[in-house]
């Protein structure tokens, strides 16, 4: 049976100020989501709804189909965006903790403990005060914090701020292992970059409004005109003037071009062809920051 | 897991870091040591029975004091002895006692007859102990709720500080977080001054002093569950002064409410201790009952059922506190820019809970 995790027409207002607008999409089982958005798009508060730290105006958050309860929530794992933990208690023995707080008993919260410390490399440092780790270390310390429980669903709120290179990549490795699993991941990032390399689906939202949500072909296909770069053996400013192309970007021998939609695009092959040498010819996905500027905007 | 197996959880922890909390423990130790050393020093001090020279002809009656007597030969060698400072004092013909700079109680009281005492109010307190007594209950009283209750006030504002608190609340319910705090609180302050008490009772063994322990026994009796309940009262206000406060340097100014709370019941009670109407007032005001009633207790002036109403109007207003104390703290908890108004946590509930 797969299980998601589903927001359906959720609002939400501080005093007068809605920030939530109508907000549904899902997460599926397996997939990571990745949840992208300026500053102050709403993509915190939407995840504190999820985890119930905060209540919707109207709407509801479902699991499985069924309305979420906090039972459900006890298997979830949080990491909000806003880091903590005891400073003075050490890390084995907070996460520890925090396991037990979801419901494991004590030799489990151990167990899990003493493995998750050691797969994101602070298995040596476990015993040490929180307050003593280096900055990064605490980044590794909240991954265990809120993997110890083997969570059902994963809401992490922006988990690779602060890593070193070294670090997101545990933390990548961590997240898959999770979602291959079967585990619905939604994690948000403004590294547009990473979310690209890592997310399954995307759920994009602006001032309180999700712009577009699929997976990351259907949006490319979806929200972009086809595009394609055309890598010549001399100057490639003659594209300008084939019908129906409208150039982006021209840099000597190279040029990127739009089509109109539903246009083929052999013939300006056929014309490069023609002239000389091709290089390289090629369809060209948009970036996922031009995505994102376009359904922002 | 239910509420009360998280709140068991959340005061374990809090229990295990205070346990290690070197401030915590050598103020523990400090308490102990004045016990023993209030409790143990003074009939060490006093020393034991004077040493009196005395001629054979008067040293029967100093003997039969459990006196111990130097016979010498004559007047002259007794007050010689005493000079020397080779005994406290001396009996010489008259009789006269003789000492350096204090007079031998123990020595005129052996040469003296005494006229029979009877006690009409064989219930009435030795003035200084009915003096200490109240000091001794208002200041425990005063010092642990507020020690402990600053604590609890700090580890809220420490799991606020460190956004810590936003994990825990989406893992168990606001309430199970706030009970856990205020019963680690109350345990940890029972067992302290249980401690203390322990070594107090054992120092007032050890220097003999027993008869004030029978005579105490009763009030410190009554003194345990007002302590218990009027401390959960107080700690519930210094939680949810905690969490309207966003970082340690807010606390002074979110607890003044609270410190007032503590503070003026505590300067009552120690300045209306003999005004028998002022305290009757104090003892049924759920601030100052904790210390109060059992004050009342100890000198007698209450009636067997006056405790027990006390302790009812306490528990009614402790429970009043601790919902309200809740509410408050369910409304601020969550909120991290600043310092919460009172009004607002009080509205504005936050969380699914």
């Amino acid at each position: 049976m797969t299980r998601t995790l589903r927001l359906d027409g959720v609002d939400r207002s501080f005093g007068d100020r809605q920030v939530l607008r109508n907000v549904s999409f899902e997460v599926s089982a397996g997939r990571m989501t990745g949840f992208v958005g300026a500053n102050g798009a709403g993509k915190t508060t939407t995840m504190r709804i999820i985890l119930g730290v905060l209540a919707p105006d109207a709407g509801e958050v479902s699991w499985g189909g069924t309305p979420l309860t906090r039972q459900d929530r006890r298997r979830f794992g949080y990491m909000p965006e806003e880091r903590g933990l005891y400073p003075k208690m050490t890390t084995r023995e907070q996460v520890t903790y925090l396991g037990r707080l979801h419901g494991m008993d004590a030799a489990a919260a151990r167990r899990s403990t003493d493995a998750l410390l050691d797969r994101v490399g602070l298995g040596e440092r476990g015993d040490d005060l929180l307050e003593t780790l280096s900055l990064g270390n605490q980044q590794r310390a909240q991954i265990a914090a809120a993997l110890v429980h083997d969570p059902e669903v994963l809401v992490l709120d922006e988990p690779f701020s602060g890593l070193d290179p070294l670090a997101v990549e545990t933390v990548v490795a961590v997240l898959r292992e999770r979602a291959a699993a079967g585990a619905p991941v939604l994690f948000s990032s403004h590294q547009l970059d990473v979310v690209e390399r890592l997310c399954d689906d995307l759920v994009i939202i602006g001032d309180g409004v999700i712009r577009a949500a699929g997976s990351r072909q259907q949006l490319r296909d979806s929200y972009t005109v086809p595009r394609f770069e055309l890598v010549v053996e001399h100057d490639a400013g003659w594209v300008r003037d084939h019908p129906g192309v409208t150039v982006v970007e021209l840099d000597g021998a190279r040029v990127v071009f739009d089509l109109p939609a539903g246009t083929d695009e052999q013939p300006v092959l056929r014309a490069a062809l023609a002239r000389g040498p091709v290089r390289a010819f090629r369809p060209v996905s948009p970036s996922l920051t031009e995505i994102f500027r376009e359904v922002t905007q | 897991m239910n509420v009360t197996q998280a709140t068991r959880l959340v005061a374990e922890r809090e229990i295990r870091v205070k346990l290690r909390d070197r401030t915590f423990l050598f103020g523990t130790l400090f308490f102990l040591l004045i016990a023993a050393a209030g409790t143990i020093l003074p009939p060490l001090f006093s020393g034991g029975p004077s040493t009196v020279a005395a001629t054979e002809s008067v040293a029967a009656p100093l003997r039969a004091a459990g006196l111990e007597v130097r016979v010498v030969p004559d007047d002259r060698a007794a007050e010689q002895a005493v000079r020397d400072d080779d005994v406290d004092a001396a009996v010489v013909t008259g009789p006269a006692v003789l000492a350096m700079d204090d007079t031998p109680d123990d020595v005129v009281k052996a040469l003296s007859t005494q006229p029979a005492v009877r006690l009409l109010d064989p219930d009435a307190v030795d003035p200084v102990v009915a003096f200490l007594v109240p000091f001794v209950f208002a200041f425990v009283f005063f010092i642990t709720s507020q020690t402990f209750g600053v604590q609890i006030a700090q580890s809220v504002i420490e799991e606020k500080q460190t956004r810590i608190v936003e994990i825990l609340v989406a893992a168990v319910p606001v309430r199970a977080l706030l009970a856990g705090k205020v019963v680690a609180g109350a345990i940890l302050a029972f067992a302290q001054i249980a401690l203390i008490a322990v070594v107090a009772v054992l120092g007032l063994q050890i220097g003999d002093s027993g008869g004030l322990l029978t005579l105490l026994a009763p009030a410190i009796g009554w003194f345990v569950p007002f302590f218990l309940i009027g401390f959960v009262l107080l700690a519930a206000m210094w939680a949810a002064a905690g969490a309207l406060a966003n970082r340690q340097e807010d606390i002074a100014a979110v607890s003044t409410p609270v410190q007032l709370a503590v503070m003026l019941p505590f300067f009552a009670v120690i300045f209306l201790n003999d005004n028998a109407t002022a305290m009757r007032v104090l003892s049924y005001v759920p601030f100052s009952s904790p210390t109060a009633m059992p004050l009342r207790l100890f000198t007698g002036d209450a009636a067997g059922w006056e405790p027990i109403v006390s302790l009812v109007i306490l528990l009614l207003a402790a429970g009043a506190f601790l919902l309200a104390g809740a509410r408050v703290y369910e409304g601020s908890l969550l909120r991290t820019n600043g310092r919460t108004s009172l009004r607002t946590a009080w509205r504005e509930r936050e969380s699914i809970g």
